[in-house]
Order: C-alpha cells, then sequence, then structure tokens
C-alpha cells in the first residue's frame, strides 16, 4: 500500500498529511510535485491544503493546469481513491472532479478553528468505519470554503448520497448557526457518483492525535486503510 | 490585438465582497446604492492574432479565466 501527497508551489498542508499517512498510520507515504506526470503504483492520491499558485485568478484555478493533474484526473478516473483537503478540495472542483465551487466565506474572514461535523452516508471508502449521524470534531482554515452549486446538482448530490459531511453544532444538529462560511446547506465534503473522489474543507490530518485537541479525524483515515486492505 | 476580459460572478452567486462594500458606502452617506457586485477586469495583449484569436480567447476564458459554475463572462475585442 502506497500514498502520494501532491506537492503544489504553495501547498502548505502537505508535510501534516504525510505525517498522518506514515508517522500515524503507517502507509508508506511520497511527495509528487506538480510537474510530475505519473501516478503509477499509488493506492491513494492526497491533495493538501495551502494556497496553491499564491490562489492567483481563483483557488485552485491555476493548480489544475498542472503536469500532474493530468495524471490525478486519470488516476480518479480510474476508481483510483482521492482525497482533497481545503485547497485540495477547490482544485477538485475546478478540475470539474466534483461538482460545485468554493467561494469567498460569507464573513469575508479567513476562519481557523475546531468545528463539528456531522457525517452523512458512509457507503463510501472515506467514511466506512463511521456511524450516519456521528458527530466528528476537526478543525477549518480557510478563507474561501463557501460551497455553491445550482439547484440540480444539489438534488443530484442529495438523491446520490453525496454529501458526506455538514457543518453541525456539539449535539449534531445542523443549523445555520453552525455554518461557518455560508456553506449551501451546511456542506463541508462530498465525494463523486462514482464514491472514490472526496473534497472537504476541515482538515482530518490535523485532528489525528490526542495532542492536537482532537483524534476525530482518524475515522476517515482508519476508513481508507480498511477499504484499500479489502 | 488586445482584448478586454471582464468577469463577474453570476447573479444567483451570493457577493460577500459586493455586499461589504455597499455597506461601506452607506455608511459614507450614500444608502441609495442598493447594489454593488465586484468582479475581474483582464487586459489582453496578444502578439501575432491569427484568424482563430477571437475563437481561442473565448476557449480561454471558458476554461481558465472564469469558472462558469459561479461567473460570467464577457470578451471583448479593442484593436
Amino acid at each position: 500500500m502506497k500514498a502520494a501527497v501532491i506537492r503544489f508551489p504553495g501547498s502548505n498542508c502537505d508535510q501534516d498529511c504525510h505525517y498522518a499517512l506514515q508517522r500515524v498510520f503507517g502507509i508508506p507515504t511520497d511527495y509528487v510535485w506538480h510537474k510530475e506526470a505519473s501516478l503509477k503504483g499509488y493506492d491513494l492520491v492526497v491533495l493538501p491544503g495551502g494556497f496553491s499558485y499564491g490562489d492567483y485568478l481563483r483557488c485552485g484555478a491555476i493548480a489544475r493546469f498542472s503536469p500532474i493533474m493530468k495524471a490525478v484526473t486519470d488516476y480518479a478516473n480510474a476508481g483510483g481513491l482521492l482525497i482533497g483537503i481545503c485547497n485540495g478540495f477547490q482544485v477538485l472542483t475546478e478540475s470539474r472532479l466534483l461538482p460545485g465551487a468554493l467561494v469567498r466565506n460569507r464573513s469575508l474572514h479567513f476562519i481557523c478553528e475546531h468545528r463539528f461535523l456531522r457525517v452523512g452516508a458512509t457507503d463510501n471508502p472515506f467514511l466506512n468505519l463511521a456511524k450516519p449521524g456521528q458527530v466528528l470534531n476537526i478543525p477549518i482554515a480557510h478563507g474561501e470554503g463557501n460551497y455553491t452549486a445550482d439547484q440540480a446538482t444539489l438534488a443530484e448530490l442529495n438523491a446520490n448520497r453525496q454529501i458526506l459531511v455538514r457543518y453541525c453544532d456539539a449535539q449534531g444538529t445542523v443549523s445555520e448557526a453552525a455554518n461557518p462560511n455560508g456553506s449551501l446547506n451546511n456542506i463541508a465534503g462530498i465525494c463523486n457518483a462514482n464514491r472514490n473522489v472526496f473534497g472537504l474543507m476541515p482538515h482530518p490530518e490535523r485532528a489525528c492525535e490526542a495532542r492536537l485537541g482532537s483524534e476525530d479525524g482518524n475515522v476517515i483515515f482508519q476508513s481508507i486503510l480498511k477499504y484499500l486492505k479489502n | 490585438m488586445k482584448a478586454r476580459v471582464t468577469v463577474m460572478p453570476k447573479k444567483s452567486v451570493l457577493d460577500p465582497q459586493g455586499v461589504a462594500v455597499r455597506d461601506a458606502i452607506a455608511h459614507h452617506g450614500f444608502p441609495q446604492i442598493s447594489m454593488v457586485r465586484i468582479g475581474k477586469v483582464m487586459e489582453i495583449e496578444i502578439d501575432d492574432a491569427g484568424p482563430d484569436a477571437e475563437a481561442r480567447l473565448h476557449e480561454i476564458c471558458a476554461d481558465l479565466l472564469s469558472n462558469p459554475v459561479i461567473e460570467d463572462y464577457v470578451l471583448q475585442i479593442e484593436a
């Protein structure tokens, strides 16, 4: 089993992802520079958080045209497990590997704090060990995490159970008050229709050890491990 | 050849920057301004523009310079 963390100029959560995968979960993990053209031999690919290309034009817009993204797209279309965290989620929507878009937070503020997430569908490689309705305490750190999509896309996401995590309060209630950034229907993370591509704004890799204040991100990595081992 | 590309958030997409600027204008004593929307203008210069330059610019506008999920663009050829 082998994982790849893609590095774009401006990625800054690459080491956190590498740490979580390799040191916490023992998955041999390579950094893959954005100018590479192949992802042969990897079982999991992570697009990490950060500010790829300085977030110029739109977050993730320029990263989409990096040489590695052709390989990432081929890998995803062939069913490979792909997870995009924060800026990685923005790259996935810009690349049309996930529907919708992420725009400026409603408050205009960069928000860096722990948030509660309510688990939606668990019939996917990323949350198969979680329970529907389970509440996870995982930090967010973004200025542009306000998920938006048209009504047809939202209906499709709901019909296919593609909404995997929503912002909620400590009790698990999804409400406007628990919505940090204005995201449509409190959406914090979605998967594609094939359920092999997952994008989320919160940072599970920053919630993988008790000393970080939460271990709730582990259920995502453990679910991925379980899926890959089977 | 010169071109100017204007990219604006779609009407259906909330523009929190525009709302904040509208509110700031109201604080400046002009509350009659009811809406501000903020987009981007890009000035583009093309050397040796071929006959397909305009079509290629449209491609770039739809593919890179704007995100059709949230934005609309207008391409103006200036000279």
